[in-house]
C-alpha cells in the first residue's frame, strides 16, 4: 500500500511517519501533486496556523490533486489541524479557503477556559466507525489546539469538550478526521492509525 | 470528561547523558535518556521534556541526537530546549523530533523570539520556561509574593517580575509557561504553591509547575491548592523514588483527572 504523508513542512509529520512504521506501515512524504497521483491512503498532518498549512497547499499546486482524490474515494486521515482543513474557512485566517470538504466554519474554543486545550482528554462516542475500532470512552487522547470545529455535523463520530462540544473525530466513507493527535497519544492513538491502514488496504 | 492533570519526566541531558542537579549546581550521572525515556513512556507519562543543560554550541549534534534517539521511542509529547537561540535553533529542534521547544534566557533578551515561535509552529509549541526565584521585601505585600525571573541557569537575575514576565511571555505568543522554583529545586520539599498559583491566576495558557517534588502528596497539593495543569520532576523518577503509575493512582484516588490507561 502506498500511503503518501503531506509533507509541507509542518512539526509533526516526522512523528507520524516514526508512529506509522512502528506499525509496519511505510509512508512517502507527498510534496508534489504527482506524489498523490498513485497513492492508495493520503494523510494531511498538522500543527500551528491554518493560514500556513493552507498557503502551503496552494504554493504546492497540492489543493486541486488532493481534493480530487479526497473525492474520488482515496481514503484519508486528516490529523489536528488537518482536520480543519476539510472545512470551508476557519477563525483563525478568514482570509484563506479552507478545501470544503465539509460545511462549516472552525472557530476558536470559548476563551473561559484555559487555552490552547492542551493535554490529555476523553472522547464521547456519537456513532460508530471503524477508525474506533477495539477503543473506547475511558482512552485518553492527545489534544493540542485553539481552533475547533464547534458545529455538529453529520460527518462528526465523536465529540470531546473542552469550553465547549467540538468534533474530536469524523467520517464521511473515505473520509477521515481526528482533531487529537494518534502519533503522541500512546496505545489508543496508535490503534487509530491502525484501524485507519486496515479502513484504507 | 475534562482534561486531565498532566505527570512530566525532565531529563536534563549533557553529552547525551542524563544529569542530575541540587539547586543548579553539582551534577551527577542519571542514566541514559533512551532508556529512561522508554521506561517512563512505559509507565504513563503523560508527556516528556528534554533539556541541554550545557547549552553550548560545540555540544548541539550530540543534543539534537539526543532529541532524534528519544523521539524514535516516544509515543508521548516531546519538548525540548535549553540553548535554543534563535528560529533556526528552534527548527534543528523540532526536525529532530520536538513537538514543543522550551525558551528561557534567550526569550527575555529577546522577547520576540516567543513572536517568532508561535508564527512558525503555533502557540501551542511554545514553552515559556521561567525560573523564578522569591524577593523578599521589608513591607508586607497585599498581593502575595514577589519573584524575579533568574536567567543563565538560575546564575543571574533578570531584574523582572516573574508575574509579569509570565503574562508578557504569553500576550508574545507562549502556549504554556514551565514554572521553576529557584528556593524549591533540589529540595524535595514540595512545589512552590504560591508561586504556582500566582501564575496560573495571571495568564490563559497552561502552566506547568516544577522544582521540589518528592510525595504524592506534593502532586496532589500542586494541582488542587496550586492550580498548575501538569507537574514536572527528575530526579525522583530517575531514581525510582516515586514511580509514575503509582503516582498517578495515587492522584485518581485523591479524585484528581489523570490518564491511567496508556
Amino acid at each position: 500500500m502506498s500511503i503518501a504523508l503531506l509533507d509541507y513542512g509542518a512539526g509533526n509529520v516526522a512523528s507520524v511517519e516514526r508512529a506509522l512504521r512502528r506499525l509496519g506501515a511505510e509512508s512517502h512524504p507527498a510534496m508534489l501533486p504527482s506524489d498523490l497521483a498513485n497513492a492508495n491512503a493520503i494523510i494531511l498532518p498538522g500543527v500551528g496556523h491554518f493560514a500556513a498549512l493552507i498557503r502551503a497547499l496552494d504554493e504546492r499546486r497540492l489543493r486541486g490533486p488532493l481534493t480530487t482524490a479526497i473525492r474520488s474515494g482515496v481514503p484519508f486521515l486528516g490529523i489536528c489541524l488537518g482536520l480543519q482543513a476539510l472545512y470551508e474557512r476557519s477563525e483563525e485566517a478568514p482570509e484563506f479557503a479552507g478545501l470544503a470538504i465539509f460545511a462549516g466554519e472552525v472557530r476558536a474554543l470559548p476563551s473561559t477556559v484555559k487555552l490552547p486545550h492542551m493535554g490529555w482528554n476523553r472522547i464521547r462516542v456519537s456513532r460508530r466507525s471503524g477508525l474506533l475500532d477495539k477503543l473506547s470512552e475511558s482512552d485518553f487522547f492527545y489534544f493540542a489546539h485553539t481552533f475547533a470545529a464547534t458545529e455538529l455535523s453529520p460527518e462528526v463520530v465523536a465529540t470531546c469538550d473542552h469550553g465547549a462540544p467540538f468534533t474530536a473525530v469524523l467520517q464521511s466513507e473515505n473520509v477521515f478526521g481526528v482533531q487529537f493527535h494518534p502519533e503522541k497519544s500512546g496505545t489508543p492513538g496508535a490503534r487509530v492509525l491502525q484501524n485507519f491502514l486496515r479502513l484504507a488496504a | 470528561m475534562s482534561l486531565a492533570r498532566r505527570v512530566i519526566p525532565c531529563l536534563d541531558t549533557e553529552g547525551g547523558r542524563v544529569v542530575k542537579g541540587v539547586n543548579f549546581v553539582g551534577l551527577r550521572d542519571a542514566g541514559s535518556p533512551t532508556q529512561l525515556a522508554e521506561r517512563y513512556n512505559a509507565e504513563g507519562a503523560d508527556e516528556l521534556v528534554v533539556l541541554d543543560i550545557a547549552a553550548s554550541r560545540d555540544e548541539r549534534p550530540t543534543f539534537l541526537e539526543t532529541i532524534c534517539n528519544v523521539a524514535e521511542r516516544l509515543a508521548i509529547p516531546l519538548t525540548a530546549g535549553g540553548g535554543i537561540r534563535s528560529l533556526e535553533d528552534a527548527q534543528a529542534v523540532v526536525r529532530a523530533g520536538a513537538d514543543k521547544i522550551t525558551v528561557n534566557s534567550a526569550a527575555v533578551v529577546h522577547p520576540e523570539l516567543l513572536a517568532e515561535l508561535a508564527n512558525e509552529f503555533g502557540s501551542q509549541a511554545v514553552v515559556l520556561a521561567i525560573d523564578a526565584k522569591r524577593e523578599h521585601r521589608a513591607a508586607p505585600d497585599p498581593l502575595g509574593g514577589h519573584w524575579d525571573v533568574l536567567i543563565r541557569g538560575g546564575h543571574q537575575s533578570a531584574h523582572l517580575d516573574a508575574i509579569e514576565w509570565a503574562r508578557k511571555g504569553v500576550e508574545m505568543g507562549a502556549g504554556e509557561i514551565l514554572v521553576t522554583s529557584v528556593d524549591r529545586d533540589g529540595t524535595q520539599s514540595g512545589f512552590d504553591v504560591e508561586l504556582t498559583s500566582a501564575i496560573a491566576r495571571a495568564v490563559s495558557v497552561p502552566v506547568i509547575a516544577s522544582g521540589g517534588a518528592k510525595t504524592p502528596q506534593h502532586f496532589a497539593e500542586i494541582f488542587d491548592v496550586g492550580g498548575a495543569d501538569a507537574a514536572l520532576a527528575a530526579s525522583i523518577f530517575h531514581d525510582g523514588v516515586q514511580p509514575i503509575g503509582k503516582l498517578k493512582e495515587y492522584l485518581a484516588r485523591q479524585g484528581i483527572e489523570v490518564r491511567l490507561r496508556c
